[in-house]
């Protein structure tokens, strides 16, 4: 008999699309009971996303103004005494708020961390990547302890819409330190679809040579309906900000289509694809490794190649 | 003057491959080149780059291993560390175990800030920095691409799915780096002679009497499933056409 905490992850308005790919991942472990923890100021809205997810027992809301930003000192004491209620494992998605945060709660549980979770073997058998993703390592974590964990996101569906949770206000006697402030988050307004829920995603690397330059995949995107993505060596040249890395220390992403663009398929970048659809590369070299596990490639300049296709696309 | 610890992990060179032992009882690494987990180097880089501004004194660069890791903290010596810190003990040492022997070290050492990178390039467990700072009762600021200093607090900026995230936290504090922080600098010949003289303390793990925490049991390893070999189109009609075969672009 498992019982799962899943801690909500959201922006005060919206709930991230991993929960319920988190979900998915609680209900592979055999819960026969699924709560979801959210933790914000004035999140009704985000709860009540949350009882939508298929399968979600439970929503427990911790309304309170401490928690109007995610600060993982803050946060962590709150979801250790939740979970000290008769939980089994604890779960939370492994994205820039899951990583920063689990691990305290493990802490604090004083229980070791099961990161990216790719499949359940068993209440307490997990798999996981190793070495940028060249090995899966399988782990069991300690009987007799609560298991703490962050799904690796591209590896669960998202759980689906049907479901009617109750939502129920929670309270924990939790101290909560002073010592964090958070200031501000900036960050860069896209219309396009979100990296790591799109369909469709096409990737730039060093080659496209300047910011302006990349206006070339924007435009392709924009035809395409697909989402932006980098590698390091284009975020790190400044020609796109952080927040579209795609790889071992980026985003792991899994669109149906994705396309490599002047990148050469270092194995951090290739890690953060291994499981999208169908993968096209376009590079004029062609020992480039990412002709490696590309589906489709296609030898030659992007600066010929990117437009032509996208003529054949709007001529379509 | 702030004293700063840094935390230097022994990890097979990013460049390497890694494939798993043909029995799937671990990774074949024997021989393996072996350097600086390439997050910690950027740990270190910050912290000399704080002694330069004036911002800190003393540097302390500790390691958790065997013997061996004494060749990463020579390495953290000639880049600019003043001393460094073996704790010796065999075998794996999980983030949460890690944690508690940094914990113990902090006690003696009472750094003003613990700068480690945010994973380690091997496990990829993304942990122990957090651990640490939990077990501490101290803040964190994980995932760092800017770092300031004021008084006694920090400013960080840090890299988030949705952006960058701006934090204040008072000092002492843990800090984690991202790959954005600095460029690591280049360590020079003299720097590597100079390093030879610098104290290099070993410790064994045993001697800290540390109850061992639970831990997870590795119980296989296994090559990641490979994609099926594709195609290369000649040209962009067949590329087209290809995606559509396949259901795309319709
Ligand atoms: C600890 C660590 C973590 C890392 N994490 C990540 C990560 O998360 N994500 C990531 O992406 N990288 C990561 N990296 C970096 C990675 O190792 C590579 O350096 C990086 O992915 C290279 O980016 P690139 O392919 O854009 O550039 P390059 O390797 O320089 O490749 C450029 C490619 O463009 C091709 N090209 C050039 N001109 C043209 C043209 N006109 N038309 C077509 N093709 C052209 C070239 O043939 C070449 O293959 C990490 C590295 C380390 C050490």
């Amino acid at each position: 008999m498992s019982s799962v905490l899943i801690v909500a992850e959201h922006d005060g308005q919206t709930l991230h699309a991993g929960v319920a790919r988190a979900a998915s991942c609680g209900l592979a472990i055999g819960a026969d009971r699924l709560d979801v923890a959210v933790l914000g100021l004035d999140c009704e809205g985000v709860a009540q996303q949350a009882a939508r997810i298929e399968g979600v027992s439970r929503v427990l809301s911790l309304d309170r103004s401490e928690n109007a930003n995610p600060v993982a000192a803050i946060q962590a004491p709150q979801v250790a005494a939740l979970a000290s209620q008769g939980y089994s494992h604890v779960l939370g998605p492994s994205t820039t708020f899951g990583k920063d945060l689990m691990p305290r709660v493990a802490a604090l549980l004083g229980v070791p961390q099961v990161s990216d979770i790719m499949s359940v073997e068993g209440e307490r058998r997990f798999k996981r990547p190793i070495y940028a993703g060249n090995a899966v390592l399988t782990v069991e974590a300690p009987a007799g302890h609560i298991v703490v964990g962050t799904a690796r996101l591209a590896s669960w569906p998202a759980a689906g819409e049907g479901g009617d949770a109750a939502v129920e206000g929670a309270q924990t006697d939790a101290e909560l330190p002073d010592h964090t402030s958070w200031l501000e988050l900036k960050s860069a307004e896209s219309e396009r679809p979100d990296l790591q829920s799109a369909s469709v995603v096409v990737s730039g690397g060093r080659a496209l040579g300047s910011s302006e330059n990349f206006s070339l995949l924007y435009d392709l995107a924009d035809r395409l309906g697909a989402a932006v993505g980098a590698s390091r060596a284009a975020v790190d040249a400044g020609y796109v900000s952080n927040d579209m890395q795609v790889g071992q220390t980026g985003k792991i992403i899994a669109p149906d289509l994705y396309f490599a663009i002047g990148i050469s398929g270092a194995i951090q970048h290739l890690t953060g694809i291994k499981d999208a659809g169908v993968i096209v590369a376009i590079n004029k070299d062609p020992e480039a490794p990412i002709f490696e596990i590309a589906d489709i490639g296609l030898v030659g300049d992007l600066f010929a190649i990117v437009p032509e296709i996208q003529a054949a696309v709007e001529g379509s | 003057m702030r004293k700063i610890l840094v935390t230097l992990k022994r990890v097979v060179d990013y460049n390497v491959r890694v494939r798993v032992k043909p029995d799937g009882s671990g990774m074949a690494v024997e021989g393996l080149k072996m350097s600086v987990n390439p997050f910690d180097e950027i740990a270190l880089e910050e912290a000399l780059r704080m002694r330069e501004r004036g911002e800190a004194g003393e540097i302390l660069a500790v390691t958790i291993g065997g013997d061996e890791c004494q060749q990463q903290l020579r390495t953290g010596l000639a880049m600019g560390a003043d001393r460094a810190l073996l704790v010796k003990c065999e075998g794996e040492v999980e983030p949460l175990a890690a944690a508690g022997i940094l914990l113990e070290v902090i006690r003696r050492e009472e750094p003003d800030i613990v700068i480690m990178g945010k994973q380690a390039i091997d496990d990829d467990c993304n942990q122990t920095g957090q651990m640490l700072a939990t077990l501490w009762g101290r803040p964190q600021a994980t995932f760092a691409s800017e770092l300031n200093l004021n008084g006694d607090t920090a400013r960080v900026t840090r890299e988030v799915d949705a952006g960058l995230e701006v934090l204040e936290v008072q000092l002492p504090a843990l800090i984690t780096t991202d790959l954005r922080l600095n460029e690591p600098r280049y360590i020079k010949l003299p720097d590597i002679m100079k390093a030879r003289r610098k104290p290099l303390e070993t410790l064994a793990a045993d001697d800290l009497e540390l109850a061992a925490p639970p831990a997870l049991k590795a119980l296989a390893y296994e090559p990641p499933a490979q994609r099926e070999k594709g195609v290369v189109v000649e040209d962009v009609p067949a590329l087209m056409g290809m995606l559509r075969e396949r259901g795309f672009l319709n």
